[in-house]
């Protein structure tokens, strides 16, 4: 997590307390019309990623399982189990589907920032 | 092989076509050609290099282009392998033996391979050059189709109308492609059947049955005389010759391949009456330097349209060349194939013309099965057979072609079980893999002398496996059985995380007592875990402690079912199945389970297992149901969860005349007893109270039939994708013994078992088989039974309601909110359509065009 720099401020939303999150159980924030999938994992960093699962169209990441593929931490998607790195939102296992509706296989990440224990998402971090 | 060494600089071979063959040829020859006596170059037409044409339509599940490509990329720069792209050859000089392509370059060759094979015929009709009009071919064909189509859908904004000309194997195949883009299908066929080529008509009418079913229109004897097109000069309806019309937006036709053999013919080459470069047995054309091979090749009178013997010849071409003596045996034109999903196998003399053939036929109608056999007089050997619907029995029946079945042939066409089948061991010459020419031999070989241990090495070292796929569970097979015999253990590492099985990380758990996941993973594995490990070891840790599935840092390692206990659906909304132990169900819950769903709006529906489903609710407001139920004196259910799910009864002896016991309160004892138990996979069971077995017990994991004495036990059944009825287990016992095998025989196998095995599968590869099973759990030959005793004990006095514990717990209760930020907000993006009375969640197309969606009633109406 980065700190807090004035000038991100109008971009940010804060959505919890810290210690609201549990270590390696996702949850998800509403920011504005944006769903993002929020994880706390055990070595203490947060990473916040969209939400809406692009292989079966239902806003359900945050409920996923956390794990590593190799050094990267991932999430898995409860309904297919297609697997994303944490860090870029990269698909990194499509298990021979495809997208729906022609959407990307990556999920949006978002830059998360902290000021005294409070999360903050930056919606304009992401892609 | 002739003892030239590579002194002398190689000879020259032309290759003319990149397809399949020629890549076969290609890779046989450097395998074989140790001394680099030859080198290869191939000059292909398309601008890829050679890929699996069968697999073509896998383009439309997702698959890029690059994933077809055949074999090991390596072998294009082998220092004598050059191979050209887009470089048609468009002359062949035989008296200065050379070959010119469409550059202008020309290439000298010492010796010459024709591997052109075919371009896809299209018979002459009228509007055939529309735009919209297609043929079935390359990975380009294929491309421009899927362009068209979703240009078209975007511009009319509804399902764009296919239509297939030719009703053959690649007509369905077609016809699949075009559904999985989202266009409707009609197959037109001119034969009064579907797939007349490998199918007889009983074959055919099934087929036509299923491949309806599916959403296929098919129309049978009909003629396409032609294309008209739509007013922006697009391909728009088609007229039959009957006088019949149909509106199309797209044509595909699928009317057959023609060999590519106008080089040969104006080269002078010898061709055959029906077309195709004429060939010996040897692969020679009538020019001894020159060799074809594959579709485009004319052998023994045909030329042949499937892979297998064009992978065959370019083997004796490469044989022959090497100074070896092979000769082309004939070709082997069985098939299996998953059309549209449907099952469909031909093999051998499938039409039944040998004289005096017998034929035995097993037809379905209703479950869309036929299933035949042809058989010589005497009715002992395979001739060969045609499989429509369920085609699970091809892999075993293909390969004993020729030989003698053994036992009753009816056993092979009945559904599984009704008839003993006959246990017969391969020969060594039974070619187990068509399409690669791979016998049983040479698959044991690859695990005796090539020391293969697992499936992926056998494939890599025979090439078994890797065309069709469809021998895959012989080859599978025939590898478990050698492995077996050398006493080889096959490698069960979980995932990554971990080098254990399941079983024996249940030891390692069991023996170390660690509790949480992070210290099991820092002992035994590395990482951090992942959606494999993370539920198994949740799995084994629950087994094990029967403590809550959401305790301590377990709720982050189950599976989304169990970590909200209730089962997800596809638009990330939860059903609730309530607990109906037994099946029996008082009429005051009858009625609250419907004021909840009326509440709710929650979609009802009564289950396979005697349950009533509540689909529909979301996250946040699957407490609130949870505390009904309780309320009222119930408790929610396992739908998900490898736990027990139902038992399954029927009304037995208290109302049924025919009754011998009490199947209900059996039933109910069971359930009570059991639920809440965490395994490798899920539990059903069933009772029933006399031997007409109306609650289908047999097709449990475990089922219970009552006789005039007691009870009889039966293990090891399983509905599902591979059905298989349960065995005896003891015989006429009394109700305790009733639990206490079931005891056992349930503990043993949640720690012996694999992850995700059903008790079936575990039940048919422990060692032994079931009498080494009942040896265990009845003789207590392993001396083990009074821990598995003891801990199904401390499982049913462990019991806790789950779902009540949840609603007792503010901390797992925080878990089920919407947003963190938002707990009682509903999912926006959720969005319903009404259907006879209910709701049920809209479609994609539904979302972009309905002016209205429905939610639950205490969602408001979205536009
Ligand atoms: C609801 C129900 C269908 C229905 O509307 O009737 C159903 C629905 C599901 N079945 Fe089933 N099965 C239902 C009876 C069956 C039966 C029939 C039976 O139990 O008598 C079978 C065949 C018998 C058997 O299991 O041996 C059956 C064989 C399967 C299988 C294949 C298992 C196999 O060994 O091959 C799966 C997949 C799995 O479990 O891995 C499955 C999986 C599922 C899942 C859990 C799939 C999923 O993950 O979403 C469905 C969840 C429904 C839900 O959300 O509530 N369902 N399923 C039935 C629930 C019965 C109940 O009250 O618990
Ligand atoms: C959709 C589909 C599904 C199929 N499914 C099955 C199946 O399930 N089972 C089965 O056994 N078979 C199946 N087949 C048939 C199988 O693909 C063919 O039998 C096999 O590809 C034949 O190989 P080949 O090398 O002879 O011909 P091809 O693979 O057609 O290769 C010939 C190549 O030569 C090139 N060429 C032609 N003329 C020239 C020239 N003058 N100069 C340079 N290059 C030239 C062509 O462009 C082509 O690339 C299927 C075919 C299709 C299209
Ligand atoms: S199984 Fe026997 S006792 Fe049970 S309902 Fe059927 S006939 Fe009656
Ligand atoms: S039979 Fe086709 S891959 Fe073996």
């Amino acid at each position: 997590m980065t700190t807090l720099h004035a000038t991100d401020t109008e971009t940010m939303v804060r959505v919890c307390h810290v210690d609201q999150l549990t270590p390696e159980l996702g949850v998800a924030a509403l920011v504005g019309e944006t769903q993002v999938a929020l994880f706390l994992l055990s070595d203490g960093s947060v990473h916040a990623v969209q939400n809406l699962d692009p292989f079966s169209g239902a806003s359900v990441i945050s409920r996923g399982i956390t794990g590593s593929k190799g050094d990267i931490p991932t999430i898995a998607s409860p309904i297919y189990k297609q697997v994303f790195s944490l860090l870029t939102g990269e698909c990194l296992s499509t298990m021979d589907k495809e997208p729906k509706n022609g959407a990307s296989p990556n999920l949006a990440t978002y830059r998360i920032t902290s000021d005294n224990g409070q999360v903050y998402i930056n919606l304009a971090g992401g892609e | 092989m002739s003892a030239t060494s590579n002194t002398t600089s190689p000879k020259q071979i032309v290759v003319v076509g990149g397809g399949m063959v020629a890549h076969r040829f290609t890779e046989a020859m450097r395998a074989r050609d140790t001394a680099g006596e030859f080198a290869v170059t191939v000059l292909a037409e398309e601008p890829r290099r050679p890929y699996d044409r069968v697999a073509l339509t896998s383009y439309f599940t997702g698959r890029h282009p690059e994933d077809l490509e055949l074999g090991d990329r390596d072998l294009w720069d082998h220092p004598l392998v050059t191979l050209h792209r887009d470089a048609r050859v468009v002359e062949i000089d035989r008296e200065l033996r050379t070959v010119t392509d469409k550059h202008g370059k020309t290439y000298p060759y010492d010796h010459l391979v024709m591997a052109t094979g075919s371009y896809a015929w299209t018979p002459p009709t009228e509007g055939a050059d529309l735009p919209g009009v297609f043929v079935y071919r390359t990975i380009d064909d294929v491309a421009a189709l899927r362009i068209y189509v979703e240009e078209r859908a975007k511009e009319e904004g509804r399902p764009v109308r296919g239509a297939v000309i030719g009703g053959g194997l690649l007509g369905l195949e077609a016809a699949g492609a075009l559904q999985e883009l989202g266009a409707t299908s009609t197959v037109i066929q001119f034969n009064d059947r579907l797939m007349n080529l490998q199918v007889d008509e009983g074959g055919g009418a099934a087929l036509g049955r299923l491949v309806e079913n599916l959403g296929v229109t098919v129309k049978v004897n009909t003629a396409t005389q032609s294309i008209k097109p739509n007013k922006t000069g697009r391909v728009g309806h088609l007229v039959f010759a009957n006088g019949g019309e149909q509106l199309a937006d797209v044509v595909v036709f699928a009317t057959g391949v023609r060999p590519r053999d106008e080089l040969g013919r104006e080269a002078g080459l010898h061709i055959g009456e029906r077309g195709g470069i004429v060939v010996d047995d040897t692969c020679l054309t009538s020019d001894a330097s020159v060799s074809a091979i594959g579709e485009v090749a004319c052998i023994q009178g045909a030329c042949i349209g499937l892979i297998a013997p064009g992978n065959t010849m370019a083997e004796i071409a490469v044989d022959r060349l090497l100074g070896g003596s092979s000769e082309f045996p004939g070709a082997d034109t069985a098939a299996k194939l998953k059309l549209l999903g449907v099952d469909v196998a031909s093999f051998g003399d499938a039409h039944g013309t040998t004289p005096g053939a017998l034929e035995l036929v097993y037809a379905d109608p209703v479950a869309g099965v036929y299933k035949k056999l042809v058989l010589t007089d005497d009715a002992r050997t395979l001739l060969g057979g045609v499989l429509v619907g369920d085609a699970s029995s091809y892999a075993s029946l293909r390969p004993m072609v020729g030989s003698e079945l053994g036992g009753d042939p009816a056993g092979w066409l009945l559904p599984e079980g009704a008839i003993e089948r006959p246990n017969v061991e391969l020969p060594d010459a039974a070619n187990v893999c068509s399409c690669n020419n791979v016998s049983a031999g040479t698959i044991r070989g690859a695990v005796t002398d090539h020391e293969c241990t697992d499936i992926a090495s056998v494939k890599a070292c025979t090439k078994a496996g890797t065309s069709c796929g469809s021998c895959l569970p012989l080859v599978k097979k025939i590898v478990g059985t050698e492995l077996e015999k050398a006493g080889i253990e096959i490698s069960n590492a979980l995932c990554e995380h971990f080098e254990f099985s399941r079983a024996q990380l249940f030891d390692a758990i069991q023996v170390s007592e660690l509790r949480t996941f992070s210290e099991i993973i820092e002992r035994f594995g590395k990482g951090r875990g992942c959606d494999v490990c993370k539920p198994t070891i949740g799995s084994v840790l629950a087994s094990l402690h029967n403590e809550h599935v959401l305790a301590e840092d377990r709720a982050a390692l189950q599976d989304t079912n169990d970590r909200v206990m209730a089962n997800m659906q596809k638009d990330g909304t939860y059903s609730v199945v309530p607990r109906v132990p037994g099946g029996e169900i008082l009429p005051e819950h009858l009625i609250l389970i419907g004021q909840v769903a009326k509440d709710y709006g929650l979609y009802t529906k009564i289950t396979g297992g005697q349950r009533l489903d509540l689909f529909g609710a979301r996250l946040e407001q699957l407490p609130e149901i949870w505390q009904r139920l309780v309320d009222a004196g119930m408790e929610s259910g396992q739908a998900y969860g490898k736990s027990l799910r139902t038992v399954k009864s029927c009304v037995g002896s208290t109302w049924c005349r025919f009754g011998v016991q009490d199947s209900t309160t059996m039933a109910i004892a069971l359930e009570l007893r059991y639920r809440g138990l965490r395994s490798p996979h899920k539990l059903k069971m069933g009772v029933s109270g006399c031997a007409r077995e109306c609650a289908e017990a047999r097709g449990k994991d475990v089922g219970i039939i009552a006789t005039d004495n007691g009870w009889n036990v039966y293990v090891g059944g399983n509905g599902g994708f591979t059905p298989v009825h349960a065995q005896l287990l003891v015989e006429d016992v009394d109700d305790d013994m009733v639990f206490k095998v079931i005891d056992r025989y349930l503990m043993f196998y949640i720690r012996t078992a694999d992850r995700l095995q059903r008790t079936a599968p575990w039940q048919q590869d422990y060692e032994g088989g079931l009498d080494a099973i009942r040896e265990i759990v009845v003789n207590d030959s392993l001396g083990i039974c009074a821990d598995l005793d003891a801990h199904m004990e401390r499982h049913v006095d462990t019991y806790e309601d789950e779902w009540a514990a949840v609603l007792r717990d503010p901390e797992r209760l925080r878990q089920f909110s919407s947003f963190i930020n938002a707990p009682e907000t509903p999912d926006p993006t959720l969005a319903y359509m009404p259907e006879r009375g209910q709701r049920r969640p809209a479609t994609d197309e539904e979302r972009e065009n309905s002016p209205v969606l429905i939610a639950s009633p205490t969602l408001e109406i979205r536009s």
